[in-house]
């Protein structure tokens, strides 16, 4: 993307989405919203997750850990940092609310980029299912030493954090997420990173520092991860219910269900997993039991993915120049 | 002293339970490839399948508990169990074995979702009460350490479970031919192994000894839901893997070492730290031996 262009298009995007914020607040309903939101912050989930898993070849099942982490550390800076630095003004609102916010976004994705960091070193020894269960222990780990926090609410949910995500953050989110990691994708380091997906050994032979690479995948993941948290921290009630590893599984099942390593894929994953039991709601009791089984039915139809590895853009809708996908293995 | 031995003593009956479960995860490990996600529901469908036997029978109403009775809840759960592994295989994970392996991993995840929610449905999702088919007795060891009679029960049959699944394997035919398979799929059928009956025979144990799991958890913790299985489920996964995934002798170490660490730390530290030292335990192992306890080193061929 040249300077120009991407200017324009930054600040394109930035109108789009507060109109889109602007209009949904008073057209939508409350509830409908609420899924938007939620849908928006899955969809920040599972692009990092993708990074990890789609394009890097690892297999983490430990993101709802990083997700709680980027929630309570940025949750707790609100609390106890922001009214510190700014007094009472930061609980006013407006401007210095929303850069205070933003602030805390970022403390999120940090604190969360260096848990990432601690949980990408055993990628050096560990491959495959071992490195997953490590994952997975991480997340649990990270999950049960935030409930002993006791100045983060413990078993009782951290209350009191002003509500500041609304549909315009997140989905500012989610495109900056996006925008990043194809950006990411389609540079020498990104390429690297899908070497080592394609074959670790060869990339190494080839002189790709895999570890290096790994553990950046696994810090960027994280990154993205806690911003998700942070957004939805600012959301809604939060305790660590909301992080054991099912969370993680469903990040994984969105990341599979849309295709692995297709970045649209997962944006097309995250939504339909949060739409469709809403709209199984009719089923009442049923519904997770249809769910599961359409799960089920999906991965017999359609072992790759929705869209495999396949990307879909607009660009090719209309003009039909889309470049050959990269060969599947 | 005393208190270590008696967390000791009820560390080793709940390890023996997760040794049960990690047992039918490392033997489908063993020869698929997969991370049988479904199995801690298995384990809860073996729960639930004793209780409505036991229910059936009339046990304290028509027929007094006797461990005769308890013999034949514990059998016929576990037949139960093995026809539901052996449909689970046929129906979910036979029409994936052929794609990736994150596919068949997925496809488990939805077997297990489906089973806890099915559970819920025909068996509600308030916990209910396992019926007494063994009368509970405290028994005092040696050091004051007091045990029930039911625990001393979960070892016993745990053992001879654990015995007689390293008899068919090694002495069998059978057994042989799920050691080859586990070996090399590919030239196992070649020899003319029947690759699929063995994977079929491998499901049914697997989900036997997970019911049997269900059955004996039901006795000592009285309390089954739909969802007990989740837990249990991973932990028992963690064992395996702490063992060295694919070995049987790896998952009932394994299987033990997370029973009595997490005794020791509900005894020690706190109990709310319970769930977080199996995988600080497994994390350190790891790192220290990749493969895990008794896993074999896999050299890498490119």
């Amino acid at each position: 993307m040249s300077g120009a262009r991407g200017v324009i298009g930054t600040v394109a995007a930035i109108a789009v989405v507060w109109a889109i914020d602007w209009a949904g607040s008073r057209i939508l309903n409350p509830y409908i919203y609420r899924v938007l939101v939620l849908c928006s912050i899955n969809v920040i989930l599972a692009l990092s997750l993708n990074l990890v898993n789609g394009i890097t070849g690892q297999f983490s099942i430990g993101h709802a850990g990083f997700m709680a982490v980027g929630a309570y550390a940025s949750a707790a800076y609100t609390v106890y940092a922001v009214p510190l630095m700014l007094g009472a003004e930061a609980s006013k609102g407006g401007w210095v609310a929303a850069a205070a916010f933003l602030l805390a976004i970022l403390v999120g994705g940090l604190v969360s980029a260096v848990a990432g960091f601690l949980v990408g070193l055993p990628s050096m020894r560990l491959r495959g299912d071992y490195l997953a269960i490590v994952t997975l222990g991480f997340g649990e780990i990270i999950r049960v030493a935030i409930l002993n926090i006791d100045a983060v609410g413990g078993a009782r949910g951290f209350a009191g954090v002003p509500q500041r995500t609304n549909l315009a953050w997140v989905l500012g989110g989610a495109w900056v997420t996006f925008v990043l990691i194809r950006n990411l994708m389609r540079s020498y380091h990104g390429r690297a990173l899908l070497a080592i997906r394609e074959d670790e050994i060869a990339a190494e032979a080839l002189g790709v520092p895999t570890t290096r690479y790994k553990i950046t995948a696994f810090v960027i993941g994280a990154f993205f991860a806690g911003m998700a948290g942070a957004l939805f921290s600012h959301y809604t009630y939060l305790h660590t219910n909301s992080f054991t590893f099912m969370k993680s599984i469903e990040v994984i099942i969105m990341v599979v269900l849309g295709g692995m390593g297709s970045l649209t894929g997962s944006i097309l994953g995250a939504t339909l997993l949060t739409a469709l039991p809403e709209l199984l709601r009719f089923a009442s009791s049923e519904r997770l039991i249809i769910y599961s089984l359409l799960l089920i039915l999906l991965m017999i139809a359609r072992p790759q993915g929705i869209l495999g590895r396949r990307e879909v853009s607009f660009r090719s809708w209309f003009s039909r120049r889309r470049s050959r996908p990269t060969p599947a293995t | 002293m005393q208190e270590f031995l008696q967390q000791l003593a009820n560390g080793v009956a709940w390890g023996s339970i997760y040794a049960l479960i990690a047992l039918g995860y490392t033997m489908v490990y063993g020869i698929l490839r997969l991370i049988n996600f479904a199995h801690g529901d298995i384990y809860m469908v073996g729960a639930f399948a004793a209780y409505f036997l036991a229910r059936a029978m009339g046990v304290g109403t028509v027929v007094e508990a006797s461990p005769l009775v308890a013999a034949a809840v514990l059998l016929g759960s576990m037949v139960i169990c093995a026809a539901l592994g052996v449909l689970i295989e046929l129906f979910a994970y036979r029409p994936v074995r052929r794609s990736s392996r994150i596919t068949a991993l997925i496809t488990a995840i939805g077997v297990s979702l489906f089973l806890e929610n099915a559970g819920i449905r025909l068996f509600g999702a308030d916990p209910k009460f396992f019926p007494q088919v063994i009368a509970p007795r405290t028994i005092a060891l040696a050091g004051g350490v007091m045990v029930t009679n039911h625990q001393i029960m979960v070892v016993v049959v745990s053992v001879l479970l654990m015995v007689a699944l390293t008899l068919f394997i090694q002495k069998t035919r059978t057994g042989k031919a799920m050691r080859a398979v586990a070996f090399n799929r590919d030239a196992a059928s070649l020899m003319g192994i029947p690759v699929d009956r063995i994977i079929t025979i491998t499901f049914a144990i697997g989900s036997a000894l997970a019911a049997a799991a269900g059955f004996l958890v039901g006795l000592t913790n009285p309390k089954i839901e739909p969802l007990m299985g989740i837990m249990p489920g991973v932990k028992a996964f963690v064992a395996a893997v702490l063992g060295g995934i694919g070995s049987i002798p790896g998952a009932v170490i394994g299987g033990l070492v997370m029973g009595i660490s997490e005794y020791m730390v509900v005894g020690y530290i706190s109990s709310t730290y319970r769930d977080a030292i199996a995988f600080v335990i497994l994390i350190i192992v790891l790192l220290i031996k990749p493969t895990g306890l008794l896993g074999r080193n896999v050299t890498e061929k490119v």
